[in-house]
């Protein structure tokens, strides 16, 4: 046993966690947020030339990373800075999706940053389920609508899941194709989203299906953990930090034993976390992985809550507070609960796996 | 033990339900239900319709001009009040610093500024709390130095709410700072106009303007403005703090949240299924409702009592921490059941946003309300504040 980070994934990590210390703090953040297609192009390239879209990818896909604990350690760092960038949707599931159809040339484009992708395949009404598709794929043409579909306003092309009879196959999209259209809108976590409809639109059919859609899904949740852990280390990190700064009645308030025990709680509940995270990496490409990912999701989901809301709590308005770090923190930690199925959706589904 | 309303209240039930009925405007209710943000003159025109009713002011003594209900008529009123989707009346005139200057202001007090109150003359903004002074409001340093026929005022105010529409100010200040801390404050009026008064915004999580910072520097307030005694501000604030928690149980609040989940829920469908029969999702909806079932009961016992001419004691701060618990769980339970569409943000601040932003079901900004209902266990003396007082008085001050 050994839960060191391999020399590599730790200079990955060291670099990463400087890059964004140093060019995204609060009130840059918040300038992007605020921008027009909130988020930064600046930033996008300057993390694809750090190797961050790379390490998303294996040596065979071109890139030198894409285990399970090479995401983990990208999307924690990613969350710990609250990133709004959508590499999640753009990088990992749509890079990730075009990899496993052998679209070499595109993927390349990817990792250097100069392509952006969106990844299509939530429904109206479908919430969590990865099989509800009712978009119709008719020969190579398109009809039907997608929901939440994050970055679909700067993507180049989206990967649109879509049914064809019985089978569900994943579809590339050119953004300019005939028929397409995209109605964006912020979300309240920062970033971008649309409702995409498809009318007759002209695709090329990937070759890929739901049982590969389910593989990009455990990817995805494997990122969207370690994305909120990261957020979780911050939240408390900066609870911590006012508990023993802030004073009131005379004394620093973490002097409190009421306030000093639910910190203790958090702090026990990230370590959880932590392990949560692991747990979902490492057994990525085992038969136990969907157990371990609904686990983990799961558990996230709860601590994630917990965290947010206490760490607001004990610090009082000023975690209320647009300008103050925990507020945008807080937001991406609660809303990672929204996405590839929620902290219910996971306890269900694990409970069906453990009785299969 | 009877747990009926009596015919007299099924009665008042009756008018005020015909009330609303009348008077509240489709569009500002379905405003109010959405939780958009209301104009002042939204605000406003609401206080003209009550004020015309003779029911802006329900817990004044009609000497004043005011209703003079009883506790249960008006737990009623809210009651019917947040099922209609009303505009909460802003509190801090009129049953904040009304009932102060009732038992405190002078004549000349009273007959100024409780009129301006009922006609909307003024809007009245609470400067209590300061950066330094939040838990531990004892401890705020804004002072006020006696020059002649002033103060001279000095300091800073902060999560002053609705502050911007506001032309007038009540606040703590600290006129002795040789004393023991709660001796050294004094209760002022200041008017908003004086210069050297500024109003900054705060924006909170969610991208709404509710709460500032309102910065004094060398503020000339007349000594006239000084509300009781000069030090006995303490006396007063505390005695305000009491009637800021009335209804603090927000019984109404909770009710209507937990239909419209249930109504978000009967039509999301999660496996073919509504969600409101998931077995995990209808445990947790059920599990909060019990919890509203009994503390709107305790609510009642307490408001009751009120009626018959007890004063709330520790059980305000208990109905505070049960009330915020229930009204934030709900909060919880309306994001989770719009799944994905609980993300996009219909900003207020982006022009047109509104009708961009998918809600399907009508659910409303959940999201957007589950995080700026975090401030219902932060405000008003937060929750840690409320179980210290219950700790107090259970076991004699131990901690």
């Amino acid at each position: 046993m050994n839960f060191e980070l391999t020399e590599e994934r730790q200079m990955l990590q060291d670099t990463l966690r400087r890059f964004l210390r140093e060019k995204y703090d609060t009130a840059r953040r918040n300038e992007i947020i605020g921008s027009e297609a909130g988020m930064s192009p600046e930033i996008w390239a300057a993390l694809a030339e750090l190797g961050v879209i790379g390490a998303l990818f294996t040596e065979d896909q071109g890139g030198f990373g894409g285990a399970g604990f090479d995401i983990a350690v990208v999307f924690e760092e990613l969350g710990r800075a609250g990133v709004v960038e959508p590499l999640l949707d753009s990088a990992l599931l749509g890079g990730r999706a075009l990899a496993g159809a052998g679209r070499d040339a595109l993927v390349e484009q990817v990792i250097a940053g100069a392509v952006h992708l969106a990844f299509a395949h939530g429904e109206p009404g479908g919430r969590y389920d990865l099989d509800h598709v009712q978009t119709v794929a008719d020969g190579n043409r398109l009809t039907g609508r997608k929901a939440v579909v994050m970055n679909a306003e700067a993507a180049d092309h989206l990967l649109v899941s879509a049914r064809s009879g019985d089978e569900i196959g994943l579809y590339l999209v050119d953004r300019s194709a005939a028929g397409l259209s995209v109605q964006g809108y912020p979300l309240l976590a920062g970033g971008r989203a649309a409702e995409v409809t498809l009318e007759n639109t002209p695709a090329q059919a990937l070759g890929l299906g739901l049982d590969d859609i389910k593989d990009l899904n455990a990817l995805a949740i494997v990122a969207q953990s370690a994305e909120a852990l990261g957020a979780m280390e911050t939240a408390t990190a900066l609870t911590q930090d006012y508990l023993m700064t802030r004073k009131q009645f005379g004394r620093p308030i973490g002097t409190f034993q009421a306030l000093a025990h639910r910190m203790s709680d958090l702090l026990i509940e990230v370590e959880q976390a932590r392990s949560a995270v692991i747990n979902a990496a490492g057994y990525l490409e085992t038969d136990d992985r969907d157990l371990f990912l609904s686990a983990t999701k799961n558990l996230i989901g709860r601590a994630g809550r917990l965290v947010a809301e206490e760490s607001i709590q004990m610090h009082g308005g000023i975690a209320m507070t647009q300008e103050y770090e925990l507020a945008h923190i807080a937001k991406r930690i609660v809303m990672a609960d929204h996405r590839f199925g929620d902290t219910d959706y996971h306890l269900e589904r694990y409970i069906a796996l453990c009785v299969a | 033990m009877d747990m009926s309303y009596t015919p007299e209240e099924q009665a008042f039930r009756a008018e005020v339900r015909a009330f609303l009925e009348a008077e509240l405007s489709p569009e500002l209710a379905e405003k109010v239900r959405l939780d958009r943000d209301l104009t002042k003159a939204d605000m406003d025109g609401w206080h003209a319709t009550l004020n015309a009713r003779g029911w802006l002011a329900p817990n004044w003594p009609k000497s004043f001009g005011g209703a003079e209900w009883n506790a249960v008529q008006r737990h009623i009123f809210e009651e019917e009040a947040c099922a209609a989707h009303a505009p909460r009346v802003v509190p801090f005139g009129l049953s904040m610093l009304a009932p102060v200057l009732q038992k405190f202001g002078s004549k000349a007090q009273q007959e100024h500024w409780l009129p301006r109150i009922l006609d909307g003359s003024d809007w009245w903004c609470q400067g209590y709390s300061e950066p330094g002074a939040g838990s531990d409001l004892a401890s705020l340093k804004t002072k006020a130095v006696r020059d002649g026929d002033h103060y001279i005022v000095n300091g800073q105010k902060t999560w002053t709410t609705l502050g911007q529409h506001a032309n007038m100010i009540f606040c703590l200040v600290r006129t002795d700072p040789d004393v023991k801390q709660q001796e050294g404050i004094s209760f002022l009026l200041i008017d908003m106009d004086t210069p050297g008064v500024e109003v900054r915004p705060i924006i909170l999580l969610d991208g709404t303007h509710e709460v500032n910072e309102v910065w004094f520097t060398d503020v000339k307030v007349p000594v006239e403005n000084l509300v009781g005694e000069e030090n006995k501000g303490w006396t007063y604030a505390k005695y305000l703090l009491n009637h800021e928690r009335t209804n603090i149980a927000g019984v109404g609040f909770s009710q209507a949240g937990l239909a419209a989940v249930k109504r978000v829920a009967r039509a999301e469908n999660h496996n073919g299924r509504p969600l409101i029969e998931n077995p995990h999702f209808a445990a947790r909806l059920a599990q909060v409702e019990i919890d509203l079932r009994a503390m709107a009961t305790t609510n009642l016992r307490i408001v009751s009592k009120a009626a018959a001419g007890g004063a709330p004691g520790v059980e305000a701060s208990m109905l505070k921490v049960k009330g915020t618990i229930i009204r934030q769980e709900i909060n919880d339970l309306a994001r989770r059941a719009a799944g994905p569409y609980a993300m996009p943000f219909a900003s207020e601040a982006v022009e047109g946003a509104n009708d961009m932003v998918p809600d399907p079901h009508d659910a409303g900004p959940v999201a957007a309300s589950y995080f700026n209902n975090r401030k219902l266990s932060i405000f008003g003396g937060s929750n840690e504040i409320q179980r210290g007082i219950i700790a107090k008085v259970a076991m004699g001050g131990g901690r």
